[in-house]
């Protein structure tokens, strides 16, 4: 049994007289614990909100729809009440975000919002709470972490920063933590070393890491598993390896073949995916993916591609998927 | 990979490009900003009330009953002020007599197209004098380098003066200054209004004058001048729009209450809602009805004005576009 | 190279950006330090690509160069013109060889204006097509050189995806048929499938125009991809400049190395690999740079001499050029990485108040 089990999650967005949006259209992925999950896609693939959506942090609105199950350790936390959905917010799941400084509270000192998780969570006062706290500040490499307490969020560096929110996150040992774009507002030396920080965490505590991020380059360096999302679903789950050697889903073929990779030099053309996220079929007219794929074929439209599962984990969802070995350009380096 | 059929392909064409032709010419943001108002329930309850309105302010005159300033309560001998009798509403008089024996209904119609002449006049000097000193101080703080940061400098310590002085105290300086008249009332909720136009376009055209389109002209070698009046004040332009709706509004509350502090037009011969409001005070005990009139036309009017001016601020704000 | 295979000359390019304090009357407390003595030259029909992380510089000396920001000091050669002492009318006449590309597509074009009026607008300030028919000419083939349907013309910059908004972009700059295109991270806004659409499209736009272009970017990949020569930038001054393929095969400078160390690449087998540099802390405030060479706060091979307090000159070193004192010694491995303890680092303005720094972005200390 997995730590995780999302099954057939959706996220139905409906405003009066205007089409429904599904943000998030039968997502479905599991996390085992101590392992690193990745999430991968374009801005609108759904993997933000599917994050959202599990936390139960969708902002509350009329025509909000979440269906599915997100079952973790035994409960589903889609059907949980507020209250114990709190109680295993923060303890047993912790979040962090892309951007620290909106995600912490300006007015309020850095100590103070540490102590403040370690007071509800696991009822710890004054010095001891104030003690973990500089250790916490300390293991997320903050430097001089007893002065940094009493400073105020605008006063330390965004990397700083994201240290901290960290810091907050892993507070009470949780056993989940999910990261959506944890470093994408930071500097590359910066988020090499926030990279760095997550993946100590992970083997040190055997944390389990759900990795929410658009960059393939940090999804290869740091998942165990990686899901590729496309209009709100999963089109392609495999092993690190396996998916970076042999993409089957064209999408995934055709991200990898987008990137401009620093070990291929001037002069080599990339293969861009023609269209632009927007152009999407929905998916019960076919493939989400139809309008813009090389490899399109008659039966790409009309029902959705059912997902082929192959083996050693390994699933993608596509008619017609890339041949084995993928024509990459693994003999030319 | 197998031929895709024709059909099929055309479907997913039409999908892909959807967007794109479903209409032939582009939906300009002030296209896009209307159409969404027309959607939005209290734009179009500001809209209705404020359309009743000014169609009563500009026709009704004509079709009123009687003359707004003819006593026919004292000539016919039904309004006896000293016995306290102003007699209400009935079959030919709707709104009743007021203490001079005038008919109500007919004044607060003729009222209207003065009051929404003071609202409107205010409002336009307000928007004109602040319009043009936050756009003079915004294109220099924004473009003009040294020389434009005093220019700015020197005009923003103007308005500041303009806006430490109490509104209410401002407008009865001018008042006195002037005189009592409409004009006067004018002026002085005017010039109220003022500091807020100018420091808001300021505000806005500093805020554009930063933005990567006026990098971009500038870098084309556009004029900084023609930079300031294509680029800068069009898209400046909607905040300050939104303020003079909403301050249409208080304008109207303001010039009440300046005739109701008697510094309005001193000849009350001719109706306005707020002169009429500050004349039923006396009668307040026999006839509260005469006070509750206009205020409730204000009150209503106000509101149009609000309703209309809160649901621009939302369909001009870019960040909730889709 | 000969003298005339050069574009642009920058000699020794500095931007400082007065801090000012005080309520009333504005006090000059100091200077950030943005660009601190660049000194690079551009060749025709090539790309330089300048790399470094954000608050190096970079943009604001793509900005001076261009003269959208005042430098103040060093000079600005553009086809053996100097830019910096051109009078304002024919700095003007001149921009219509040199253009820009932005970062957001969405900021950089006027919300109100079709595609059209975009297009039109330097046409019309450069008097370039006597006529109506003449400039819709011109606009049409710059639309089909950039991608973009006839359609567009009349809509207006809300109706397109973040990547036509870029092509809208690459085309207001291309239709006054310029020679130098400084692009300021043209693709770090856009989603991942179309990066790659724009970076072919400057590339086949380069060949078939012979454009040159100074690409700005944060992306070492990228950078790589499209450049011939890159220039790495660390706190306002560049610590290496050399050919793409040599900066990648050997860089010098202890901070390329961390950089490239950094990037990620989407391969699990390199990445699993690769040899890491971390760098300790964050940059430190460009307002209060470290003496000697900026970056020996941070730099695992920083030596106990002369890296402190003596400002390394860009030398050749075997066919690049390098602002390192060691870079022989790092080179041949005679000097070792060694643990570098991070220092804190202020934001801006040493952690007081927000916006005390007033750079030219926020004219004014009035609002």
């Amino acid at each position: 049994m997995a730590l995780l089990e999302v099954d057939d999650l959706s996220v139905t967005f409906a405003r009066r007289g205007q089409r429904a949006v599904h943000a998030v259209d039968g997502v479905s992925f599991s996390v085992d614990a101590g392992e690193v999950v990745g999430l991968v896609g374009e801005s609108g693939c759904g993997k933000s909100v599917t994050s959202l959506a599990i936390m139960g942090l969708l902002p509350r609105q009329p025509g909000l729809r979440v269906g599915g199950k997100a079952v973790f350790d035994g409960t589903d936390l889609l059907q949980l009440d507020d209250r114990s959905r709190r109680g295993i917010r923060g303890r047993d799941i912790a979040m962090v975000f892309q951007d620290p400084l909106s995600s912490l509270n300006p007015v309020v000192p850095i100590g103070l919002q540490v102590t403040e998780v370690l007071t509800r969570h696991r009822g710890m006062k004054g010095d001891a709470a104030a003690k973990e706290a500089a250790r916490l500040l300390d293991r997320v490499g903050i430097p001089d972490p007893k002065r940094r307490l009493k400073e105020y969020p605008h006063q330390l560096s965004g990397g700083m920063r994201q240290r901290a929110l960290i810091a907050m996150a892993v507070a009470c040992q949780p056993r989940l933590l999910i990261a959506d774009e944890p470093t994408t507002a930071l500097d590359v030396t910066i988020q090499a070393q926030i990279l760095e920080l997550l993946k100590d965490l992970v083997r040190d505590s055997g944390t389990a890491l759900v990795m929410i991020t658009h960059d393939l380059g940090v999804v290869a360096g740091m998942c165990d598993s990686i899901n590729v999302l496309y209009g709100g679903r999963v089109v392609e789950t495999a092993r690190r390896r396996p998916l970076f050697r042999e993409p089957r889903h064209p999408y995934t073929v055709g991200l990898l073949g987008s990137v401009p990779r620093l070990d291929v030099g001037r002069g080599e053309p990339l293969n861009p995916i023609p269209g632009s996220v927007r152009d999407l079929l929905p998916w019960p007219d076919g493939c989400a993916f139809a309008p813009r794929c090389t490899r399109r074929v008659d039966a790409c439209v009309g029902e959705p591609p059912q997902l082929v599962l192959a083996h050693d984990g390994r699933s993608y969802r596509c008619v017609n998927p890339a041949p084995v070995p993928a024509p990459r350009e693994e003999e030319k380096r | 990979m197998t031929i895709i059929s024709g059909k099929k392909r055309e479907k997913i064409d039409r999908l892909a490009e959807l967007a794109a032709r479903e209409e032939e010419r582009g939906v300009s943001l002030w296209q896009d900003a209307f159409r969404r108002l027309r959607r939005n329930p209290a734009a179009i309850v500001g809209a209705v009330i404020l359309t009743i309105f000014v169609l009563v302010a500009i026709v009704g005159p004509v079709f009123v009953p009687y003359g707004p300033t003819d006593t026919m309560g004292i000539r016919e001998g039904v309004v006896r002020v000293g016995q306290g009798l102003i007699p209400g509403h009935s079959a030919e008089h709707w709104l009743g007599y007021d203490h001079q024996g005038r008919d109500v209904f007919s004044r607060m119609i003729v009222g209207a197209r003065q009051t929404l002449l003071v609202g409107v006049v205010a409002t336009l000097i307000g928007l004109a004098v602040g319009a043009l000193i936050g756009g003079v101080a915004g294109a220099a703080a924004g473009l003009g380098g040294r020389w434009g940061r005093w220019v700015d400098t020197t005009l923003m310590r103007i308005i500041d003066m303009l806006l430490a002085m109490p509104s209410l105290l401002l407008a009865v300086s001018i008042a006195a200054l002037l005189g009592p008249s409409l004009t006067t009332v004018m002026i002085a909720v005017g010039m109220v209004s003022v500091p807020v136009f100018a420091r808001l376009l300021r505000g806005s055209m500093i805020a554009q004058s930063n933005s990567d389109y006026v990098l971009a002209a500038t870098s084309l070698g556009v004029r900084k001048s023609k930079i300031a009046l294509a680029h800068v004040l069009p898209n400046s332009l909607a905040p300050v729009i939104v303020q003079a709706t909403l301050t249409l509004a208080t304008a109207i509350i303001e010039a009440a209450a300046l005739s109701y502090l008697g510094l309005g037009n001193p000849d009350s011969a001719v109706p306005e809602w707020g002169v009429m409001l500050a004349d039923a005070q006396p009668w307040l005990g026999i006839r509260p009805a005469l006070a509750i009139y206009p205020a409730v036309a204000i009150i209503i009017t106000a509101l149009g004005f609000t309703l209309l001016g809160e649901a621009m601020r939302e369909a001009l704000d870019p960040k909730l576009r889709k | 190279m000969s003298d005339s295979d050069i574009l642009v000359e920058v000699r020794d390019l500095k931007v400082h950006f007065p801090i000012k304090r005080g309520v009333l009357f504005d006090r000059t407390v100091g200077h950030v330090k943005a660009v601190d003595g660049v000194d690079l030259s551009i060749a025709r029909g090539k790309t330089y690509g300048l790399v470094g992380e954000s608050g190096c510089g970079k943009s604001t000396l793509g900005r001076a160069l261009l003269q959208l920001t005042p430098p103040t000091t060093g000079e600005v050669s553009f086809d053996g013109v100097e830019l910096t002492t051109l009078p304002p009318g024919k700095l003007r006449a001149m921009r219509k060889r040199m253009q820009m590309i932005f970062q957001d597509p969405m900021s950089s074009l006027d919300p109100r204006q079709n595609v059209e009026s975009i297009l039109t607008e330097g046409l019309q300030t450069h008097g370039i097509g006597g006529n109506r028919d003449e400039r819709r000419k011109i606009i049409a083939e710059t639309l089909d050189k950039v991608g973009l349907p006839r359609w567009a013309l009349s809509r207006y910059p809300h109706e397109f995806s973040g990547g036509q908004r870029q092509r809208i972009g690459i085309a207001r700059a291309l239709v006054l048929g310029p020679e130098l295109i400084v692009a300021d991270e043209p693709v770090s806004a856009l989603d991942v499938s179309i990066q790659a659409q724009v970076i072919n499209l400057l590339d086949e736009l380069q060949d078939s125009l012979g454009l040159t272009y100074l690409v700005i970017a944060h992306d070492l990949a990228v950078v790589r991809h499209i450049s011939d020569t890159v220039g790495v930038m660390y706190l306002g001054g560049l610590v290496e400049e050399a050919p793409s393929d040599r900066l990648y095969r050997e860089p010098l400078h202890p901070y390329t190395r961390a950089l490239m160390s950094a990037v990620p690449v989407p391969d699990p087998d390199v990445e699993d690999h690769r040899e890491r540099i971390l760098l300790a802390g964050d940059l430190p405030s460009p307002a209060n740079p470290p003496s000697g060479c900026r970056f020996h706060t941070r730099c695992p091979w920083a030596q106990p001499t002369r890296c402190a307090d003596e400002r390394p000159a860009l030398r050749e070193v075997g066919g690049s050029r390098v602002a390192c004192h060691w870079a022989e010694q790092i080179a041949s491995g005679e000097l070792r990485p060694h643990k570098v303890s991070a220092e804190i680092v202020r934001p801006e303005g040493e952690g007081e108040e927000p916006g005390v720094v007033s750079a030219p972005s926020e004219p004014g200390s009035f609002v």
